[in-house]
């Protein structure tokens, strides 16, 4: 049991932290209060340990136990960033330890009725925009992680697309973390209100520049979708492995709002991925659709809260992993049923491939279901590359090596194929070819040996 | 000259003796069809052939083409000419048909140092042999085998044989599920590709096959050896008195006798 002291050691870093925010950037009021709640609530509850039945599998300790300061401001050139920047990217927000870069960025020409900006600018120029929805949907009371973001709400974007505005083109989301000497962390906080009738999609792009250091990442988005309301969100995780990359999903669907959530684990050493959806108007329908690849040590925790808040909707979940060497994997998926939402079809299904002795994964199913005429299923497998489609790959000629990528690539492509085509589902396949050739030019990676991936391998 | 060169071949499977010596000469050319009750060691064999490392050589030889095929993985084999058309084509959901088969077209042109094949000389060939088998052009579009019913994923096979032209094509019961129509197309295909310098192994339970695939001799495999050898109509023979005639002339296996 820590004593007193370490307890104010503990926190001590945090104060001074939280101090140092609200002397750099000074909020209106009602942003003020916001975040003294979320401190007092994080300071109340502080971090979750391994007996919290959400957090069973995945340990935050190392974490908790390191001082993190706010990232360094850090300029890059543009042609710094070419090598990460999507292909065909005509909107593109770029962001540097957190905060937005204006002169790295580009909207192109924007449909009328659609503002993209960083919710900094948007929170001086139009309080009123931002104060309407930001904080008013993700959990700060259950998570501690969405209580520390908004406590240290800082920069991230802001997307506002008007009723019946359709963004053809997908935005681009780029947060780049540098090296830094000492322990550095930014909490991105995004706000995407996509009016009745939209269409928009989103792509989050988490990357580290430079070598590795120790960096946390804690990233909230409020994605709040209205009355048929189409709109797709792409999560990229690709940091190096020295990374903490914690993210939150919480989305808000109107009824009949169309909306899915892409995930793509490929780095971050420590990881944990909520998606929390709440369906909370008739006929919506949700696809949480993921991907992770683990190797080395990296842990890779996904954590979905799927909860059907009214009649008729319907959610569909499948997550696929792929682990090597000592990475360990985790799929929680919790579909919580409310009284009134009756005539629920919600699915689940988690498929896994390990490819190493060492190699885990946890995952588990949660079902809270207080209505009574539902459609609930869910299923789960854990399995190593069959090797019989393996010997029938190479009995034509392919050596073992592109018969393992080319069955991995068809496992991953699962998942891919789930996602419009487009600039967006080109990038993400594009980067799940570069890691799979990272992990079998490097199978069985022990510890530490890995290094920085090189992202822009190509053929 | 010879192609294949099996000597005294020894394969055990978990422990268990399987094949328990063969001999068997196969040259360019011919057309040797294997026959045997189920259980025999007909699918171990041509499996041992295409390099399955679950099964264990634990004594004998087989030189193909004057090379130690046992010192071959898999896909060396194959690249060597070696195939196999197998009894269980394996469906492979998200790899596409013709992406498959043109990167192990490739990887064969490579190995012979030849140059690797584009688009442009792919489709005319691959096209003209789903003409061959009677294919519809969709199946290409798909997933490896995945949905494709039992006469189109033997089909299949022979597809992949056709266009990967191997010096060896070991045929692993290729008639087993197919009504006469698929069979005689199927068969179509294989004798399309006889010629003097490819030879083929026919592992078959029944006769039917070699109707249509009509073979230059016929060895009967009872109990993990080759009992008797013959011309075609050996075939005929074994339709009409079955295996029982053959296992009673057989020589009495060694455990047995002690």
């Amino acid at each position: 049991m820590a004593t007193a002291t370490e307890q104010t050691t503990w926190l001590q870093s945090w104060l001074d932290a939280f101090t140092e925010l609200q002397e750099s950037a000074p909020a209106p009021a009602w942003l003020k209060k916001l975040r003294d709640a979320a401190f007092a609530r994080f300071c109340d509850k502080g971090f979750p340990t391994t007996r919290d039945e959400d957090w069973r599998f995945t340990n935050v300790a190392p974490v908790a136990r390191t001082a993190f300061r706010a990232a360094a401001p850090a300029k890059l050139a543009p042609a710094d960033l070419r090598k990460y920047s999507p292909e065909g990217a005509k909107i593109q927000l770029v962001f540097v330890n957190g905060r937005f870069a204006p002169d790295l960025s580009s909207v192109g020409n924007l449909p009328k009725g659609v503002t993209v900006a960083g919710l900094r600018e948007q929170t001086a120029q139009h309080p009123e925009t931002v104060e309407k929805h930001l904080g008013r949907y993700a959990d700060q009371e259950r998570d501690a992680f969405v209580a520390l973001n908004t406590a240290f709400i800082g920069d991230g974007a802001y997307v506002h697309v008007a009723r019946g505005v359709v963004v053809e083109q997908p935005i681009f989301l780029l947060y780049l973390s540098t090296q830094e000497s000492a322990p550095a962390m930014t909490h991105p906080r995004n706000l995407i209100v996509a009016e009745d009738q939209s269409q928009v999609s989103i792509v989050e792009d988490y990357v580290s520049v430079g070598g590795e250091s120790t960096v946390l990442s804690n990233a909230v988005t409020e994605l709040i979708a209205g009355e048929s309301t189409t709109a797709h969100h792409y999560l990229i995780e690709r940091e190096h492995l020295k990374a903490f990359n914690f993210s939150t999903l919480r989305i808000q669907q109107g009824r009949s709002a169309n909306i899915a959530s892409h995930s793509l684990l490929l780095g971050g050493g420590l990881v944990r991925n909520n998606v929390h959806p709440v369906l909370a108007g008739e006929g919506g329908e949700c696809l949480i659709n993921g991907l992770f690849l683990g190797t080395g040590r990296q842990h890779l925790d996904n954590y979905m809260h799927v909860e059907h808040a009214s009649p008729h909707c319907g959610s569909r979940q499948f997550y696929n992993g792929i682990l090597d060497a000592q990475s360990h994997g985790v799929f929680h998926g919790r579909i919580v049923v409310h009284k009134i939402a009756q005539k629920t079809d919600a699915k689940q299904t988690n498929r896994n491939l390990l490819l190493s002795d060492d190699a885990q994964i946890d995952t588990k199913p949660q079902l809270e279901i207080y209505a009574d005429d539902v459609k609930c299923t869910h299923g789960a497998t854990i399995g190593q590359i069959e090797e019989n489609a393996l010997f029938y790959l190479r009995s034509r000629g392919l050596n073992e090596a592109e018969a393992r990528k080319l069955l991995l690539m068809a496992f991953a492509e699962e998942c891919v194929e789930r996602m419009h085509e487009g600039a967006a589902r080109d990038h993400v396949e594009k980067l799940i070819r570069e890691s799979l050739r990272f992990m079998e030019a490097h199978p069985h990676q022990a510890a530490g040996a890995v290094t920085e991936r090189n992202w822009t391998e190509t053929d | 000259m010879n192609l294949l060169e099996i000597r005294n071949l020894h394969v055990t499977v978990g422990g268990q003796e399987i094949l328990k010596g063969i001999d068997l000469t196969v040259n360019a050319g011919e057309v040797h069809s294997i026959m045997g009750p189920n259980g025999s060691g007909k699918s171990t064999l041509a499996q041992v052939l295409a390099r399955r490392d679950a099964y264990q050589v634990t004594e004998g030889s087989i030189t193909f083409d004057g090379k130690d095929l046992l010192e071959m993985k898999p896909e060396e084999a194959a690249c060597e000419g070696v195939f196999l058309a197998f009894q269980y084509p394996v469906e492979i959901p998200g790899i596409g048909n013709t992406y498959f088969l043109r990167s192990a077209l490739n990887a064969q042109r490579k190995h012979r140092g030849q140059d690797e094949m584009d688009a442009m000389d792919f489709l005319p060939l691959f096209r003209e042999k789903l003409r061959l088998l009677e294919m519809d052009d969709k199946l290409m579009n798909r997933s490896l085998n995945e949905g494709f019913s039992g006469g189109e994923k033997k089909r299949n096979e022979i597809l992949q044989m056709a266009m990967l032209e191997p010096r060896l094509c070991v045929l692993d019961e290729t008639d087993s599920g197919l009504d006469i129509d698929a069979l005689r197309i199927v068969a179509n295909g294989v004798n399309s590709l006889r010629n003097p310098e490819r030879a083929m192994i026919v592992v078959t339970h029944y006769q039917r096959l070699l109707n249509y695939i009509v073979p230059d001799f016929v060895h009967v495999l009872v109990d993990g050896r080759i009992v008797r050898s013959g011309g075609k109509e050996l075939a005929l023979e074994l339709e009409e008195k079955g295996y029982g005639w053959t296992e009673k002339e057989a020589p009495q296996p060694v455990g047995v006798r002690s």
